[in-house]
């Protein structure tokens, strides 16, 4: 029977600011989304992988023999049989490569060494299980600061005694690079001047984004035609065609990659993992379609892993609290291979965003990446590129100056910020931020949330020696890359393309070379494009994914589609309606000049009751041309932003804690936002909700952990905790609407607002509850142990 | 060894090894919309009802414990060509994002309000705390699950006012 949907579908002009519905609910509420594990190719065998025990060690020997014997099983393949096709090891997007399947050695604890290919997943996984490795354990490096002891051992033997690496010199076979920005002479000279200094070692330890949808691949060569069709879990699939042209030297123009619904990618999506080659390698080889699924085990363990820096930070001030001088030496720990996934000019991202929402005169910022035995990753986690990490630094730095100076962190915050006068702002490293008015948006903060009340009620449970904590947060982010000037990824600039195609009844299909993940995409570019045609909005289609048709796009991640893609695709409705208006004018029988926009219509000027729609344009541009005029009604556009963009907010956390069992609980959140225009606001919140429970899951619950010899303990959902609903707090939302003055409709990109700026939230109202006893900062994830000894420990009474 | 399955009204007939799990083999015969997300039994993306109200995580069950029951997935929510309540709250909330977690979701949200058809916000939450969902946040999701709780309350008021008579 046919399903009766008409209650789903928003209709009519829908433009900027309208909450309406989503368009692509219909397909997931009744289970037919069509994600990666649901396609299914004539002919389609499954791969399994075969995974190392050990963090480092010899690869002795490899019998693929046994897993052979097993009915169903068709070939095993190592990392020889991938030289033979020179994919053995492939570029990484940060300049370094990686092994596909391990290549003599091991350098991580569950990296790949071998894949089996058979008829069905089941004796794909017996054959992986039963195929024989030898190894010959090595000593292991798990800590970044031991990884450039002068007697650590070599991880990398590639690049032994290659001293310059992709960016730069490197000081030991250890490290990658160092990466500085600022003056260091004068962030020093400034610190030794200032009145107050403070330092604090703080780590942003490693994470992993987790999207409940595990990576996937199925590779189909067609041998009949030589064109390679693949099946991917990517949030970039333009950029994965590129890729694999280049590493398979396939033409470009014989490679479709068709990224299906994504069930949630936060960053995880991005790369190139050996899981995709190898599937790929196999269909090549086999002649058949192959499939690769991750367990969740090999997601968590072999896939993009985020964060793992390490940061000192000083900061300097005056007596009454304007700051001075900001330095930073953060230590990165890459694991074995870089496959951070930045662009080529930012081996450490945007972390140079770390001088945050203040007036910062003098800074200086300095990363160091090494290898260690652990799994390559770095990806932008729902995050603009190490943005959580620098937003983290400046916020906990803020709170931990509040502290020393015993002022209110609410005051200095607002005795610091950048002013709106002052944008466009030339920050101390380099950036030029686009718009804020950071005063109004704390403002709104404070008086949602009862600031002054909440204090007083702090005071008086303190007095009676109850904890209770208030932690703010006020970051600024930089999100958009980016302009072509400064932003590729392997030399592709980082511009975004829409392609909209009108039909004559006045119905169009609108393609980005974005992916979304659960963004809102299908309909949010289509109010956009309702906003600029006047089209209904159930009458736009939305397609992404799919390289043969999608326009070239660097892809969804990093806060960028909305501030690259939305921004083509604004313009590109603009270059729509310039050729419908003088369509307009023809069927109006007045000149162009005659003829305005107004109200979503073309009308007369000075005539209202004289106008077109842009249906009747449409229809018109297929049947009624003026002379001469090219027929039909489409455009694709490519857009290069001219600058990022800088969205921002105004967070305040208000905490209990269990002096018994040191159980935090999150009492309120308030999270006041700037993302400039607000497209949906629907969309927009739920954005919000769910960033706000990364941060949290960040703050007091995941944590990616090895011990001494480099063993994952956090392989699965029972070690590596999520919130579900009983533990994640409720949201207080709002907003202030700063637009950006560059973006084609004033809008910032709102995705990782929240994971970005909420982490320093949970953690400053946490130790704000501590202050008193003597408690300056604690690591993330805060778990009720880590409070219980803190609270043990400065002798507090359990009752 | 074959075994007979009754998914969502219909006997279906599946030939599976005794390792076979419940999940796999729904997902073997076309109903995809039953997702697989972490192989321990904790996401809750396979969740399905077994005889009517009982939730269970597919993956944690093997198809030949099945035989004997009724199985619900998402694909037999709607009915007569009309969607459940539930799942237009979904939509009308914003209650899913990716949509992945989203049958598994609904289907245990089913199984709370057949048990209780007035849930307090705690109620919801804690039934729901067997299902991730690493999108939404949740709070979405729990006024879905408020207004499908309203919205089947009204019926089977209707129901019983119509009994009365």
């Amino acid at each position: 029977m046919a399903m009766d949907t008409s209650n789903l579908e928003p209709k009519g002009i829908q433009g900027l600011g309208k909450a309406i519905k989503r368009k692509e609910d219909a397909r997931f509420i009744q289970g037919r989304g069509n994600y990666l594990d649901d396609i299914k190719l004539p002919g389609m065998i499954y791969m399994a992988l075969v995974h190392s025990p050990y963090a480092h060690a010899k690869i002795l020997n490899i019998d693929a023999s046994e897993a052979l014997k097993i009915p169903g099983v068709k070939a095993v393949i190592t990392s020889k049989d991938l030289a033979a096709a020179g994919l053995s090891w492939i570029p990484t997007l940060a300049g370094d490569k990686q092994m596909v399947l391990a290549d003599g050695k091991v350098l991580y604890q569950y990296q790949e060494v071998a894949a089996v290919y058979a008829e069905t997943r089941q004796a794909a996984a017996d054959g992986a299980a039963a195929v024989q490795v030898e190894y010959e354990p090595l000593p292991v490096v798990v800590d970044p600061y031991k990884a450039t002891a002068p007697d650590a051992p070599v991880l990398r033997e590639d690049l032994k005694g290659h001293m310059t690496g992709a960016h730069g010199p490197r000081r030991h076979d250890n490290h990658i690079w160092t990466w500085d920005v600022g003056s260091k002479d004068e962030a020093e000279k400034t610190l030794e001047k200032s009145e107050i200094r403070i330092k604090q070692h703080m780590v942003y330890p490693r994470s992993h984004p987790a999207p409940l949808e595990p990576c996937g691949c199925i590779g189909d060569m067609n041998p009949a035609t030589g064109r390679l069709t693949v099946y991917m879990t990517t949030q970039a699939p333009h950029a994965i065609r590129t890729v694999l042209s280049l590493v398979t030297k396939i033409p470009e123009n014989n490679i479709r990659v068709i990224s299906p619904d994504i069930g949630g990618g936060f960053g995880n999506k991005v790369p190139v993992y050996p899981g995709y080659v190898c599937a790929i390698v196999g269909s090549i080889v086999l002649g058949v379609p192959v499939k690769w699924i991750e367990t969740r085990t090999e997601n968590l363990t072999t896939t993009g892993f985020a964060r793992d820096f390490h940061m000192d930070v000083e900061l300097g001030a005056t007596k009454d609290g304007k700051v001075t001088a900001l330095k930073v030496y953060t230590l990165a720990d890459h694991g074995a291979f870089d496959a951070a996934a930045d662009p080529s000019k930012y081996p450490a991202g945007l972390f140079s965003i770390c001088t945050g929402s203040y007036d910062f005169q003098k800074a200086y910022a300095e990363v160091e990446a090494v290898y260690t035995n652990k799994a390559p990753g770095g990806v932008a986690y729902r995050c603009s590129f190490r943005v959580t990490e620098a937003s983290y630094l400046i916020e906990r730095s803020m709170d931990v100056l509040a502290h020393e100076l015993k002022m209110d962190p609410a005051e200095l915050r607002l005795k610091n910020f950048i002013q709106p006068s002052q944008f466009p702002y030339p920050s101390a490293l380099g950036w030029t931020y686009d718009s804020g008015d950071y005063e109004k948006t704390l403002k709104v903060a404070l008086e949602r949330i009862g600031y002054a009340e909440l204090r007083k009620e702090q005071a008086e449970k303190r007095a009676k020696g109850e904890l209770m904590g208030i932690g703010i947060s006020t970051f600024t982010e930089i999100v958009g890359a980016g302009p072509s000037k400064d932003f590729d990824i392997l030399g592709i600039k980082m511009f975004d393309g829409a392609e909209i195609r009108v039909h004559p009844s006045g119905s169009a299909i609108v393609r980005a070379g974005t992916r979304h993940q659960g963004q809102g995409h299908e309909t949010t570019w289509a109010q956009i494009v309702s906003e600029e045609l006047g089209l209904d909005v159930d009458k736009i289609i939305v397609e992404e994914g799919d390289t043969d048709t999608a326009p070239y796009g660097l892809g969804t991640y990093a806060s960028r589609s909305t501030p690259t893609a939305g921004g083509a695709m604004a313009l590109g409705a603009r270059r729509i309606r310039e050729k419908a208006k003088k369509i307009a004018a023809h069927l109006l029988e007045v000149g162009e000049s005659d003829v305005e926009w107004a109200d979503k219509k073309f009308v007369v000027k000075g005539v209202p009751g004289k106008s077109v729609t842009m249906n009747e344009v449409a229809f018109a541009a297929y049947t009624n041309l003026p002379p001469g005029m090219e027929p039909g009604l489409e455009t694709t556009y490519y857009y290069d932003p001219p600058n990022l963009t800088f969205p921002n907010g105004a967070y305040i956390c208000v905490v209990d804690i269990d002096k018994g069992t040191g159980a935090v609980k999150v009492r309120r959140f308030v999270a006041i936002d700037d993302c400039g225009t607000i497209i949906n606001p629907m969309i927009v919140e739920g954005q919000v909700h769910g960033g706000l429970t990364e941060g949290f899951a960040m703050a007091f619950m995941q944590e990616i952990a090895f011990d001494e010899q480099g063993n994952h303990l956090s392989s699965n959902f029972t070690d590596y905790l999520l919130p579900t609903a009983l533990e994640t707090p409720k949201w207080e939302t709002g907003y202030t609407v700063t637009p950006s003055p560059h973006h084609p409709i004033g809008a910032k990109g709102v995705g990782e607002s929240p994971t970005v700026g909420s982490p320093a939230a949970y953690v400053n109202a946490v130790v704000d509850a501590l202050a008193h006893l003597g408690v300056r900062h604690i690591d993330m994830p805060i778990t009720r142990e880590k409070v219980w000894k803190v609270l043990r420990q400065a002798g507090v009474d359990s009752f | 060894m074959e075994i007979i399955l009754n998914i969502n009204g219909q006997d279906r007939k599946l030939d599976v090894e005794p390792r076979t799990l419940l999940a796999h083999a729904i997902r073997d015969l076309g109903l995809t919309g039953t997702h697989i997300g972490c192989d321990s039994s904790s996401c809750g993306v396979c969740t399905v009802l077994l005889d009517h109200n009982t939730p269970v995580k597919s993956c944690t069950m093997f198809a030949v414990s099945a035989e004997g029951h009724t199985i619900t997935t998402v694909e037999g929510l709607a009915q007569g060509g009309n969607l459940h309540p539930i799942q237009q709250a979904f939509h009308d909330q914003h209650g899913l994002q990716c949509g992945y977690c989203t049958p598994g979701m609904m289907l245990a949200s089913i199984a709370l309000l057949e048990r209780n058809p007035n849930p307090s916000e705690e109620d919801i939450r804690f039934a729901l705390s067997g299902n991730l969902c690493r999108c939404t946040g949740y709070q979405n999701i729990v006024k879905a699950v408020q207004q499908a709780a309203q919205v089947m309350g009204k019926k089977s008021e209707g129901l019983g006012s119509a009994a009365d008579d």
